[in-house]
């Protein structure tokens, strides 16, 4: 193997790893204060939309709100699914059919 | 150790891997096409284990850049992990403190969210931990062989959709956070900026700080909003 490769994975890794690793290490023996248990709360809802909605949105670098974008209308059922089944497997499935289902028709 | 619940995690991680399947499987073929053998492209997948940064060190380079530039993107594209495993704090309180060093060199993205999502209603327990983790890694390991071993479209992965998987994960996956008025609230102001940053801020911090401005909305507006 390169060893110019073996140093890019060993500095990769390095710094993937510290920010995973260190709050769970240097925080531990800490009670974080309740307002911040509160922030931290919340973080799974905004990390989610965060990470969502420009992946709905934004194709091929521009933002995309036509309804030529199928992953735009695939949301819809998706949600509808999510929202009756609660269940991640069949919201992923109909997500999935519905952009092949686009895709085959468009 | 409980081998039940390592199983409902690993059940958990199927939608997961299948998500990964596309992406790791796009990397592995542009790892083969920016010249990186096939064995380098598992071992990436297998260390570093962050999608968007491989993705950028391969682009990267592509691109001549140096290992130092590689290395410092890397860093600023994950440092998002340092609010999830944070917030993965208090539910790590009766975990082994041997396996806690595995299970943060195992965050990602979709396992903090899944994970999450359950420990909202269900006790956390390391060996769910574990089995969603390990379940998760190991697609994204063996999506990256693929792609780098085939070199060449295997399955179409556009044809079957399959590229809209993750997205649809984090749409369950969101659906599932939202339980009052405030959430809402949070989701918006994220969302929002979030958007906003990728269309007119360059660089990648816009996840990172959308993620701190729709938690801080939250927490300010629990003065206005009851619920």
């Amino acid at each position: 193997m390169d060893s110019r490769i073996v140093w890019l994975l060993l500095g990769m890794s390095l710094v993937t790893y510290l920010p995973r690793v260190l709050p769970l290490v240097l925080f531990k023996n800490f009670q974080l204060p309740d307002l911040l248990l509160k922030w931290l709360g919340y973080i799974p809802t905004a990390i989610l939309a965060a990470l969502l909605l420009p992946s709905l949105l934004i194709r091929n670098g521009q933002l995309n709100i036509a309804s030529h974008n199928e992953y735009l209308i695939a949301a819809l059922p998706a949600f509808l699914v999510a929202k009756t089944s609660k269940s991640m497997v069949w919201t992923v499935l109909a997500g999935m059919g519905a952009v092949m289902l686009l895709r085959t028709i468009g | 150790m409980s081998t039940g619940l390592f199983i409902v995690g690993l059940k958990d991680a199927l939608p997961i891997a299948l998500g990964y399947l596309p992406l790791g499987f796009a990397f592995g073929l542009l790892g083969a096409e920016a010249g990186l053998k096939t064995l380098e492209i598992v071992l990436m997948s297998l260390f570093v284990y962050a999608g968007s940064a491989q993705f950028i060190a391969v682009s990267m380079l592509s691109s001549g850049a140096s290992n130092m530039a590689i290395i410092i993107a890397t860093f600023f594209v994950n440092f998002r992990h340092f609010l999830m495993s944070t917030a993965l704090l208090p539910h790590f309180r009766n975990f082994s403190p041997r396996v806690i060093p595995l299970l943060a060199y195992e965050l990602t993205d979709e396992t903090f969210v899944v994970s999450t999502a359950r420990y909202s209603h269900e006790p956390p327990h390391q060996s769910y931990h574990l089995g969603l983790s390990l379940t998760s890694h190991l697609g994204w390991i063996s999506a990256s062989w693929l792609g780098a071993s085939t070199g060449s479209a295997l399955i179409s992965t556009e044809k079957w959709g399959l590229d809209f998987a993750l997205p649809a994960m984090f749409i369950a996956l969101l659906f599932f956070t939202l339980r009052n008025k405030r959430s809402y609230l949070v989701a918006c102001l994220a969302g929002g900026f979030s958007l906003f940053a990728a269309l007119y801020i360059p660089g990648n911090w816009g996840v990172l700080l959308a993620a701190i401005l729709g938690a801080t909305g939250g927490v300010i507006s629990e003065k206005w909003i009851a619920e």
